[in-house]
């Protein structure tokens, strides 16, 4: 499988990236390279086999349902780059 | 050309849990922004998701409630699309294995038959936080208190063929979670919120036409007008030659006008897979039906119970058991007063009045329904008159105490003895003359009429005390006796 | 002092030969004078240390020490520590101060231990050689132009240049084990679920795993007790009893069967670190364990899988950083898209950007059976092949990298170069298994790793044998020259 220039603009616009105009064709071939390292894998018979998501078959633990966490607005903000009234601020949302 | 409506409803319900379904934050509503939004709802670094058993309690319980199956291995999705109102990036939910499978519900349609109304799957996930689009300097403020409150998603088959069915499925899912406790279904504050999907279709036409999206209808009145109003649209859309285009809407209830959402530049890519932080949520039989053994009594089946148990009316049973809150209540007042013909009418009537009046639900009546039981027990031994009974109500309602105290701080006990309404009696017909006289000229078959004008003056006279039947009975010898 | 084991100080501050002030002190001092040259730390946090070493001098005074209390330890960068940058080596964090611990750092705070700092690493924890690091590479002590692997590479550095005695480190696919390789340092990482993945920012949740990194097993030993354990903050640890890891170090080896995957031993592997492995099998033979071939035939698959499983979990989890609670966000967005589009584009490095774009790539629609499925099962298949292999022995070994530390620099023309360098260790990751990974001589002055991988939860044996090995010889007492 080998990317072009349009293909690697569609994923990184799906995955929210700005690249530079100039690095698009080699982050075309490097992730091209990638692909076919990675189509080694279509070689192997796995009709036989579940998909494994999780090390272990273990299953989900469930949480008391109870209030464990206050109000630390101050400290959680502290890092935001924008807030006002103890909103996070973005650009205009437009629906 | 005659169209046939095919709707299909996408009803997203918040869970009435007390934390969050990852997190250990309230989900109380109302308070201050992002003093509700934790380290794990703000999607911090490191941070993780640890689910909520009561999350998946209710969950269960409503699949129950519509007869669907339950998925004993529920496995959580990751819905990857970037919104400001969505921390991590994706939203947990679950998309091949949802916690409830295939189940119905039934609806009554106005032709008094019922409906079966197919639900095609309900999943837990999780809800987004809030965008506040009024001005901060030309942007956006964002409130992530709402994010990581636990939602089922009940999704419906396309059964449904009119606004009116639209609107009586909608309202039987209501009834159903607010029977089950699992949701306080308050649509104004966005606990139970209804995208609908219309299509319509030549009438006798297997294949679908192309579908619109609906979104966030927070009330039923608003269903029903934006489902007429859409399928209007696409009936003089197609009827001029048009096509349907699949597009999501915004239906606005103040002006009444739906509009097209911002079309997106591309279809989205939503690269759902299992999420990696959390496992398989597997139960058991045994878990199942731990559960369905602590299910109180749906709508439907409270329903037939009421017909049956109280010989109510279609319809008055309808209204009384639709609902948890009115069912108990008029059980506690036919419990306290004996009569449930009489609590019904009461509750139909003069309680409906003052609650619509006032604007607030049955479990918010100052009057309780223990109270209420304890008046209409005065109706029923005689103590007050009915007419009498609703001052007691509104004096009950205005907080001046229970029935018993406010007849006997206003006096308003019936007059029975028989000696004390001849004595009335007789002081009015003394004071009326004229009017005597014109009964005694009138034909006897006419005297009937005028005895409401002497009946009016003995209720008068004894401030409205006097047992009515008493009066009629005293009056009429009375009078009667004159004209031999 | 700085040449001392981990267990040795701990025994050293018991004695009350020096106090925690002291030996916190001494790591400062050479914190100072020689990571120039390394650029092993990003953030060193001298005030902290002191203040927690004098508290830690209080505990022991009031007879409350543990086996940590007072030693210093370093961080990978990736630990959520609170009130400190937490940056896990990207631009995107690079002003992050973490508002919270992570249960790892609790438990080493709740043990007494004294944080020296944060150390260096491959931006996100992606990458083998800390090239990708935001703060630039840090250089191997035994070889200034090599790298020293990675992602956890600050953290070997500082234990090869004797900078800590003890560090925390992460492994998602080799992250540990392989830097601890190319540093002649020994280092494992558990089994998943062993140790608590909250407040460790996350790179593949599936396949991230913390663990410790320090001059010897017995030294991992002393750190993992404190590690491990259940956390109900995560839900993907595992209830489960922890061993006392100190305990069985001194087990004997006889009876134990090794097996020896022919895969690992191929031709690919540099003649000198396949010597160095032999004879380190000898020495094991020496005292008591028996060795046989075994085969892990798909071990080839696990660079393809991983390299599809590991970027489509980091392409979701990295999704949260949008320039909008915390974090990089670009200088005056045009709209929200511009504000999502260059506070990633800038925030984060090349390398980052390239897993982003084959994850979100892989989970596509259109590609998800093909690549993210596919790669699920032959991730089964690899299990499968290790749990085959250990109904038949006690633990697998075979050399931890195929190549010493490479140049910095020399690997970057073409990604999946280094890509490769990881094949004996991804796979232990997909497992889920746990791997040790330990000194065990040179290829021309650059350190030769041997790994150790074991049964799910058989940490204590993985430790066992290290130890009993590093009691009969003394690769892993070597340290670069001036050290």
């Amino acid at each position: 499988m080998s990317l072009d220039r349009s293909d690697v603009e569609k994923i990184a616009h799906l995955a929210r990236l700005q690249l530079d105009d100039a690095d698009i064709p080699e982050y075309a071939q490097h992730l091209s390279n990638i692909l076919a390292l990675v189509d080694q894998m279509q070689a192997a018979d796995t009709s036989a086999l579940e998909p494994m998501a999780n090390p272990h078959d273990a299953s989900q633990r469930l949480r008391a349902d109870a209030v464990t966490e206050q109000n630390q607005r101050e400290a959680l903000q502290a890092n935001a780059p924008a807030t006002e009234n103890g909103l996070f601020l973005v650009p205009k949302v437009i629906e | 050309m005659q169209w046939e409506t095919v709707i299909g409803l996408e009803i997203h319900c918040q869970l009435a849990t007390e934390s969050k379904i990852f997190s250990g934050a309230s989900t109380a509503f109302g308070a201050e922004p992002n003093t509700q939004a934790c380290a794990v709802d703000l999607a911090l670094p490191g941070t993780l998701p640890v689910f909520n058993e009561k999350a998946l309690e209710m969950a269960v319980k409503f699949g129950l409630a519509i007869d669907a199956e339950i998925g004993k291995k529920s496995v959580f999705d990751r819905k990857n699309y970037f919104y400001p109102d969505l921390p991590k990036g994706y939203q947990t939910s679950q998309l091949a294995h949802p916690i409830v499978g295939p189940g119905h519900v039934d609806i009554q349609l106005d032709d008094g038959t019922t409906k079966r109304i197919g639900v095609t799957r309900a999943h837990l996930e999780e809800d987004a936080g809030k965008s506040l689009h009024e001005d901060f300097h030309g942007m956006s403020g964002i409130d992530l208190n709402r994010a990581g409150t636990p939602l089922i998603e009940i999704v419906s088959e396309p059964d449904i063929r009119s606004a009116k069915e639209a609107v009586a499925y909608a309202k039987k899912i209501h009834a159903i979670v607010t029977a089950l406790g699992i949701s306080d279904g308050d649509m104004s504050q966005g606990s139970f919120r209804c995208d609908v999907n219309v299509s319509i279709r030549p009438k006798g036409q297997d294949e679908f036409g192309t579908r619109t999206e609906t979104k966030n209808l927070n009330s039923f009145k608003f269903m029903e007008d934006a489902i007429k109003l859409e399928v209007e649209r696409q009936i003089d859309v197609l009827e001029d030659g048009g096509t349907i285009v699949q597009e999501t809407r915004l239906y606005n209830g103040d002006t009444k006008v739906a509009r097209s959402m911002r079309s997106k530049e591309e279809a989205n890519d939503y690269r759902y897979f299992p999420c990696p932080d959390l496992l398989p949520v597997m139960i058991d039989d045994d878990y199942i039906d731990a559960i369905r053994a602590t299910l109180p009594e749906l709508p439907d089946a409270r329903l037939a119970r009421f017909k049956e148990q109280y010989g109510l009316s279609d319809y008055d049973a309808g209204i009384l058991a639709a609902y948890g809150s009115m069912a108990s209540y008029f059980e506690t007042a036919v419990d306290a007063c004996g009569d449930a013909k009489l609590a019904a009418n009461w509750l139909l009537g003069e309680v409906s009045k003052y609650l619509n009046t006032a604007g607030i639900e049955i479990d918010a009546s100052p009057v309780s329904a223990e109270a209420l039981g304890g008046l209409l027990v005065r109706i029923k031994d005689n103590t007050i008159s009915g007419n009498i009974a609703k001052k007691v109500f509104d004096a009950m309602w205005n907080g001046e105490g229970s029935a018993d105290e406010v007849i006997e701080a206003k006096g308003l006990k019936q007059v029975t003895d028989s000696g004390a309404i001849e004595a009335i009696v007789d002081q009015v017909i003394a004071g009326a003359t004229p009017q005597v006289e014109q009964y005694k000229a009138a034909e006897p078959d006419k005297r009937g009429k005028m005895l409401g004008f002497f009946m009016g003056q003995v209720m008068k006279a004894s401030g409205g005390k006097a047992n009515p039947g008493q009066v009629n009975q005293i009056l009429k010898k009375k009078l009667d006796a004159l004209c031999d | 002092m700085h040449t001392q084991t981990l267990a040795e100080l701990s025994l050293g501050l018991a004695n009350g030969d020096f106090s925690s002030q002291e030996l916190t002190q001494t790591y400062l001092t050479r914190i100072e004078q020689l990571d120039g040259q390394y650029n092993s730390f990003i953030t060193v946090t001298a005030e902290q240390a002191l203040a927690q070493a004098t508290a830690a001098d209080a505990r022991r005074a009031a007879g409350d020490a543990t086996a940590l209390t007072g030693i210093p330890i370093a961080h990978k960068d990736i630990f959520c520590t609170q009130g400190v940058r937490t940056s896990c080596g990207s631009r995107m964090l690079d002003n992050f101060i973490a508002p919270y611990d992570a249960t790892v750092i609790e438990k080493f705070n709740a043990a007494g231990a004294v944080s020296l700092g944060k150390t260096n690493m491959d931006e996100f924890a992606m990458g083998s050689s800390n090239e990708s690091s935001f703060y630039g590479a840090v250089k191997n002590p035994w070889n200034p132009d090599c790298v020293p692997g990675g992602s956890s590479g600050g953290s070997a550095a500082v234990i090869a240049a004797r900078l800590a005695p003890g560090a925390t480190g992460t492994d998602t696919g080799g992250s540990i084990r392989q830097p601890a390789a190319l540093c002649g340092i020994t280092g494992i990482k558990p089994t998943y679920g062993r140790v608590s993945r909250y407040g460790m920012i996350a790179y593949a949740s599936s396949l991230d795993q913390g663990g410790p990194m320090a001059q010897t097993a017995e030294d991992c030993a002393l750190l993992l007790n404190c590690m491990a354990g259940f956390d109900p903050k995560d839900s993907t640890s595992i209830d489960r009893t922890v061993p006392d890891y100190s305990a069985s170090l001194n087990d004997s080896l006889d009876g134990l069967k090794i097996g020896l995957p022919k895969e690992y031993f191929s031709d690919a592997v540099d003649s000198r670190i396949a010597s160095a492995v032999q004879a380190a099998i000898k020495e094991l033979e020496a005292l008591g364990a028996t060795v046989k071939e075994i085969s892990l035939p798909n071990t080839e698959l696990c660079i393809p899988s991983y390299y599809v499983l590991a970027p489509a979990e980091a392409s979701s989890n990295l999704s949260r950083f949008d320039g909008v609670r915390y974090g990089y966000r670009c200088d005056n967005p045009a709209d929200l898209e511009d504000l999502y589009k260059r506070s990633r584009g800038e925030g984060f490095g090349a390398e980052v950007k390239r897993r982003i774009m084959i994850g979100a790539y892989a989970l596509s629609a259109g590609y998800y059976d093909a690549y993210y499925l596919k790669a699920q099962k032959i991730r089964r298949l690899i299990k499968q092949d290790f749990v085959a292999a250990l109904n038949d022995v006690d633990l697998i070994l075979g050399p931890t990298t195929p190549h010493p530390a490479f140049k910095i620099g020399e690997k970057n023309a073409d990604p999946v170069s280094m890509y490769l360098e990881d094949i004996f260790t991804l796979s232990v990751n997909l497992a889920g298994l746990p791997g040790l990974s330990m000194p065990v001589g040179f290829a021309d002055g650059l350190p030769v790793g041997l790994q150790l991988i074991g049964n799910y939860w058989d940490e204590a044996r993985l430790l066992n044998v290290a130890h009993r090995y590093q009691q009969a010889t003394d690769w892993h007492q070597q340290a670069p020259k001036g050290i």
